[in-house]
């Protein structure tokens, strides 16, 4: 099945299925959260389960990423995250040792991203009938005061910004396979997005349109999900792209596109273009968004597409992903 | 990144750019067919076709081994890796390639042990680390790739490696270009030659292409500054009337290409009397097989393959775009029942392949443009 893969079938799946049947007829904005009414004030909720081989990767592990994951998906949302409550699900015979060091790489992510874990259930299937974990976490967020979001508000003219160099992520647990004979000093990014959302929403609170951030399916396809949902053109400038070279010479040799890998610690903004140089300088003065870049803009056509130009005039229309990346060889 | 970032320097390629529009005679329309897939994939990625003058065709070629590879050959290939105990491994590109019961991904998705390798010695170790199973790979690839597998397989004979075969699928280049002469209804003004195949083959093999068909043909490599180099080159034979092998691609491709490699290739493969190539029909000796001092490692002789031939899909004109009398977007199928996620033809499923680089990059730009226009215009 690609539907886990984040790209179009992901999309039909939602669109086609779980919207339809589980919300009613009327298609809500799909943000990577949603806002409930609690109470007399609003909540952000939303939810995520983590599945990755293998476990433990240069740079995180499969805990960071459940605590991040959500914490960013709030973040991105205009959230800043309060309680997660996890679920494990466990194979039979997962050695005790591996599920204490993912707990403690819970702890630890969920002490640096100032969130409470408050709850949990714990489920241990047959050998063989799982990959030896899987994560679910779900979380409740408080609205960053002073924050709009959503794809309705982009206009032509915008600035597209994120916040550093993209694919590490993707690239480092295809190397951590170690199926390919391929090395290289990378690290995943996994890390909350939190504290460059706030300096983002301190220095330009009316500024910022949409933000997103570009895990499965990479920035083309979040990007591609943005135009759909607001009809406009995204044009993105290849050179402007923060990659690293370890990650650029991955891409070449397998024949992946960077824009389609994903990320775990990097997002995506849309900014009012007289906003776009302060909201930059933010987010560069946070220690790790030195490499946050302006990487293209809206316009108004072709509707409901993202090109890249090349450093030399020529364009090309990125699509979203279809499936997992796989590599070319032949 | 070194070798790669001069080759795709900005003012190189304006330069290029500038020195192809000069030497395009504006009342001659060129169609130039770059042979090799990786050079459709580049032209698409890059944007090429942006900065070349409008009269300058670039026509996509046969040279992606997925798209050339008939049906029947997949469902032949799948129907092994069904057997109980099998592992069917191949090269990612395979894995989205529809069989008549669905690719190698859907039947994984079902159950089949399919593996993605990168070389087929990662399949070998396959072998070695599964003593108990049967790995075969599915072998694609024109010149390319054949000698890394030649090489795999006199490894598994010296290592007395019983568990693993090699289902053939390799191709070569030379037959397929002669196929494409051949057609009547092709019009070929000059070829940019096959990069990688070259390596491996070297220039010599082309000469026929200039001294007897009088055309051009410049073997070129993958970059933007590459391609375009070759286009300048190739348009002065053109303007010179001259038809000659060139070699633009020197960092890597030997005039007499790569011995080792060759002797490899001949000591495990002969050709096969003949072979068919999707939209190109049956070709006389334009495929290899493996000789019989390997048999014990051929996937055709290990097992008894069903032989399945599969009619393309007749809506499809897979064939017409492969020999560049149709642009894929002028296909029925094109973008509607045939699309990357559900491709109906082959060309659609390699990101080498011309509809699938057409439809990533290029289609929405030309259909935005399309309706950008008046009606009339």
């Amino acid at each position: 099945m690609a539907h886990g893969a984040g790209g179009k079938a992901s999309r039909r799946l939602i669109d086609g299925l779980f919207v339809p049947l589980l919300y009613g007829a009327t298609p809500p904005a799909l943000g990577d959260a949603a806002f409930v009414d609690v109470g007399g004030g609003r909540v952000a909720l939303t939810t995520d389960s983590f599945v990755v081989t293998p476990l433990e990767f240069p740079g995180g592990s499969i805990g960071e990423l459940a605590v991040n994951g959500t914490v960013n998906d709030l973040a991105v949302a205009g959230a800043s995250a309060v309680a997660l409550v996890v679920s494990f699900v466990l194979e039979a015979g997962l050695r005790s040792a591996v599920l204490e060091r993912e707990v403690r790489a819970m702890a630890g992510a969920a002490r640096r991203a100032g969130v409470a874990i408050v709850g949990g259930d714990t489920k241990v299937v047959e050998h063989g009938k799982a990959d030896q974990m899987y994560i679910a976490t779900t979380g409740v967020g408080r609205r960053i005061p002073g924050l709009e979001l959503g794809a309705d508000r982009v206009r032509p003219g915008d600035r597209i910004l994120v916040s550093g160099p993209i694919g590490d992520h993707g690239i480092t647990i295809l190397l951590a396979r170690g199926e390919l004979d391929l090395e290289a000093c990378l690290r995943s990014d996994t890390r909350s997005v939190l504290p460059f959302v706030l300096a983002l929403a301190d220095a330009v609170p009316a500024g910022i349109r949409w933000m997103r951030d570009p895990t499965r399916g990479g920035v083309a396809t979040t990007l591609n999900e943005l135009a759909l949902d607001s009809g406009v053109a995204i044009q993105l400038h290849e050179d402007r792209l923060p990659v690293r070279p370890e990650v650029r010479g991955a891409c070449e040799l397998l024949g992946l596109d960077p824009l389609h890998i994903a990320n775990e610690g990097q997002f995506l903004a849309v900014v009012a273009p007289a906003c776009a140089d302060a909201a930059l300088a933010a987010l560069r003065a946070v220690p790790g968004g030195e490499g946050a870049s302006l990487i293209g803009e809206i316009r108004e056509a072709p509707a409901a597409a993202v090109l890249v130009t090349t450093g030399y005039g020529g364009t090309r229309i990125v699509d979203m992903l279809v499936g997992d990346p796989l590599p070319r060889i032949c | 990144m070194r070798f790669v970032d001069e080759y795709r320097e900005p003012e190189l390629v304006t330069r290029a750019a500038e020195e192809i529009r000069r030497l395009a005679d504006p009342g001659r329309h060129y169609r130039l067919m770059e042979v090799c897939g990786g050079h459709t994939h580049a032209i698409y990625r890059f944007g090429l076709k942006d900065i070349l003058p409008e009269n300058i065709e670039l026509i996509h070629g046969p040279g992606c081994p997925v798209c050339v590879l008939p049906m029947g050959r997949i469902d032949d290939g799948l129907a092994i890796g069904e057997r109980e105990n099998v592992i069917f491994a191949a090269f990612g590109d395979m894995m989205r390639v529809p069989g008549a019961r669905g690719s190698p991904l859907e039947r994984k998705a079902s159950g089949m042990d399919v593996r993605i390798v990168y070389s087929p010695t990662d399949a070998l170790k396959l072998a070695r680390m599964h003593p108990d199973r049967h790995v075969m790979f599915f072998a694609i690839g024109f010149e390319t790739t054949a000698p890394s597998t030649a090489l795999t397989l006199k490894r598994a004979r010296d290592e007395g490696i019983t568990n693993f075969s090699v289902f053939c699928n390799h191709v070569t280049i030379i037959p397929a270009i002669r196929a494409i002469l051949d057609s009547p209804d092709m019009r070929i003004d000059a070829f940019i030659g096959p990069g990688h195949v070259s390596t491996v083959i070297g220039c010599r093999p082309y000469e026929w292409i200039a001294r007897v068909e009088g055309r051009p043909i410049v073997v070129s490599g993958f970059e933007p500054v590459d391609m375009l180099q070759s286009i300048v080159m190739l348009l002065r034979q053109l303007r010179s009337g001259t038809a000659t092998v060139e070699n633009q691609y020197t960092r890597v491709v030997p005039w007499e290409g790569n011995r080792a490699a060759l002797a490899a290739m001949a000591e495990v493969f002969e050709l096969r009397p003949f072979f068919e190539w999707r939209g190109l029909g049956f070709i006389s000796q334009s495929a290899l097989r493996i000789r019989d001092a390997y048999a014990a490692w051929d996937a055709e002789r290990v097992f008894a393959i069903p032989g399945v031939r599969v009619t393309d899909p007749k809506a499809a004109q897979c064939g017409e775009v492969l020999k560049g009398v149709l642009k894929p977007h002028q296909c029925k199928l094109f973008g509607r029942e045939c699309t990357p996620e559900r491709p109906v033809g082959a060309l659609m499923v390699s990101s080498e392949g011309s509809c699938a680089a057409y439809y990533n990059y290029e289609h929405r730009k030309t259909a935005a443009a399309r309706v950008a226009q008046p009606v009339g215009a």
